[in-house]
């Protein structure tokens, strides 16, 4: 838009200036500069509709549930079956929790397959086989994913509806795109970092390790708390594997007890899958105000993730480079 | 280290440094042929040329550098102290700690001034903290770097300018203590200023010395700064002697055409 303007604006300045412009030169520009015009007004109308429409959106789910969103009772007591006043406590613990081991697996698995595709892997038949392999993972839909997770965490490994079958299919959701991100943020640092090191007698390792991976990680990092937003808000790939009960917790239950918050083998309801849930089967009498509540917990959640992605990012940036 | 000193006064008159038919091709088209050169520890050795000559190609060969490159195959001897280093079982880790590489663009780590002097040293297995001190500070001074940074050595290296970028670059190689230093255009991104610091310290380093092998479009700075200058030309090293010699007297018809600028 500026550039534009500086342009147009330069181009009257040197208009008068020159001796006698060519008659078509003048129409040619002239209609470039309408065009260019033109082009920058609707580019700008189609942006304005999209952020319009983004924002209605946010806007509207956190008025509907803004009053749970500040309601202490609301965000730790457990849901109820059948009568109002029911919370989201252990849902909230649950999508955090699922969080966490989701990014424990996920992250080093990611990082290694991104690191020996870009650094190791002859480039070629393997690279690009396994490019194959990952684009079409990431574009399936997670409810396949979900399917996949039952079948074999659920009923094969008899693991049932449990966290760790939910943070395993969560992971496979996760880990295309997080190597898509990685590898990325990888190949984006400049090759001479790594003869750089290479010429100091580093191994390629080091090298990787030393170099390149600290160079890449702001995007990394901010790669990694994007995935988690969508991770955190994924239902589908959920509903079969975690399950759609929250058992009550209690910190003092036995590591093996269903009650024990920590206890990977017990059902996890998150908040997404919660909201599908109420809103497919519920019957308390506060089922909407309740539905609303836990979206704009959930979407204060996402958009705190994003913005931490940023912040991370940028400071880690700032921090390497010093600008 | 001991070795080192040992090894460089010894070999006065030997070449550290000798190549012997070194050829290279890249997935099967040959971009250098036959060369036969050799460097002497002390001295400043300039490899000039029109562009794509083969300069940067024989220039990484020395290093093994060309290792890195899918599809480039190095024929012939490249013979360090004694050792022909182009065999499948050399240790190109020890080797690329004896002969450090300065690149065309000033290329820091995105780490400290502090750490990008003595990361290397670290995982070459220097871990006591005041010997890295007194190292960082020993390359930094020959890098005639330190007043500028002693103050700041915790700041990003990206705090630096272009020219002291690069002489950080020179401090980090000359951290390792190698005997042969390559540079390849270290200038060509910088001002007359950063770039006369970087002569300066060029010949200091020789002065210690070091053989520096350096690559340059500069004719002015392959005057000022060399004490030999081979001259390579489509693939081919066409001409090598003394600088003076080189510029004053060429032999060949082509290297006296490129001088007066008929081509390239
Ligand atoms: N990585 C590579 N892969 C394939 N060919 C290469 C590669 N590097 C160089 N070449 C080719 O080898 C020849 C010599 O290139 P080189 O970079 O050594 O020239 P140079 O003399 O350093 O040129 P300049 O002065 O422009 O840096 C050129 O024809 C170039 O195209
Ligand atoms: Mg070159």
């Amino acid at each position: 838009m500026t550039s534009a303007q500086e342009t147009a604006v330069a181009g009257e300045k040197n208009a008068p200036n020159q001796s006698m412009p060519n008659a078509d030169y003048t129409a040619t520009a002239h209609k470039a500069r309408v065009q260019d015009k033109v082009a920058t007004g609707i580019l700008a109308a189609i942006v304005g509709v999209i952020i319009v429409a983004l924002v209605a959106i946010i806007v509207y789910i956190l008025a509907s549930g803004a009053s749970k969103l500040v309601d202490v009772h609301f965000l730790t007591a457990k849901p109820e079956q059948f009568k109002a006043g029911g919370g989201i406590g252990p849902e909230l613990f649950n999508s955090f929790y699922l969080l966490v081991l989701t990014l424990l697996i996920s992250v080093p698995i990611s990082l290694g397959a991104a690191i020996f595709l870009t650094q190791y892997a002859p480039q070629g038949r393997i690279t690009n086989i396994a490019k194959t392999a990952i684009e079409t993972l990431s574009s399936l839909p997670s409810i396949v994913v979900g399917l996949f997770g039952m079948l074999t965490f659920v009923l094969t490994l008899h693991w049932g509806f449990s966290i760790l079958s939910g943070a395993l299919a969560l992971t496979m959701f996760n880990i295309p795109i997080l190597v898509r991100v990685i590898q990325q943020a990888l190949e984006a640092v400049p090759r001479d970092q790594r003869d750089a090191a290479l010429a100091l007698g580093l191994t390629r390792w080091e090298a990787t390790m030393h170099v390149l991976v600290p160079a890449a990680m702001p995007a990394i990092v901010t790669g990694v708390v994007l995935s988690a937003g969508r991770v955190f808000g994924e239902a589908a790939a959920l509903i079969y594997t975690a399950g759609q009960s929250a058992p009550v917790l209690s910190w003092s239950a036995p590591i093996w007890s269903l009650s024990n918050p920590l206890n990977v083998f017990r059902p996890a309801e998150t908040l997404a899958v919660h909201i599908w849930k109420i809103n497919s089967e519920g019957v308390v009498p506060d089922l909407s105000a309740v539905s609303a509540g836990t979206a704009a917990v959930l979407m204060v959640c996402i958009l705190a993730f994003d913005i931490i992605a940023r912040v991370a990012g940028r400071a880690l940036e700032r921090k390497l480079t010093a600008e | 280290m001991t070795d080192t000193t040992k090894l460089t006064s010894s070999t006065v008159q030997n070449p550290v440094l000798h190549t012997h038919d070194v050829t290279v091709d890249y997935s099967g088209k040959r971009a250098l042929n036959e060369t036969s050169l050799s460097f002497e520890s002390g001295t400043v050795t300039a490899l000039i040329g029109p562009s794509g000559c083969g300069k940067s190609t024989f220039l990484r060969c020395i290093n093994l550098m060309n290792r890195e490159i899918p599809g480039c195959v190095v024929g012939g001897k490249i013979v360090y102290h004694d050792i022909n280093v182009n065999t499948k079982g050399i240790d190109t880790l020890w080797l690329r700690k004896r002969v450090g590489m300065v690149f065309q663009q000033p290329n820091p780590f995105r780490k400290s001034i502090y750490e990008n002097v003595a990361f290397a040293l670290k995982s070459h297995g220097m871990t006591k903290k005041e010997e890295l001190d007194e190292r960082v500070e020993k390359s930094l001074r020959a890098a005639a770097l330190w007043d500028e940074v002693k103050d700041k050595l915790r700041d990003s290296a990206y705090a630096l300018s272009g020219g002291q970028q690069q002489r950080l670059c020179i401090a980090r190689t000359l951290a390792l203590q190698p005997d042969v230093v390559l540079m390849d255009e270290p200038c060509s991104a910088l001002d007359p200023i950063a770039t006369f610091a970087i002569e300066e310290t060029i010949s200091s380093i020789a002065r210690n010395g070091i053989c520096v092998v350096i690559v340059t479009h500069n004719m002015e700075q392959a005057t000022r700064v060399s004490n030999k200058t081979a001259f390579f030309y489509l693939g081919h090293m066409v001409e090598f002697g003394d600088t003076a010699q080189i510029f004053g007297a060429p032999k060949d018809q082509r290297l006296n055409d490129y001088l007066n600028g008929r081509f390239g």
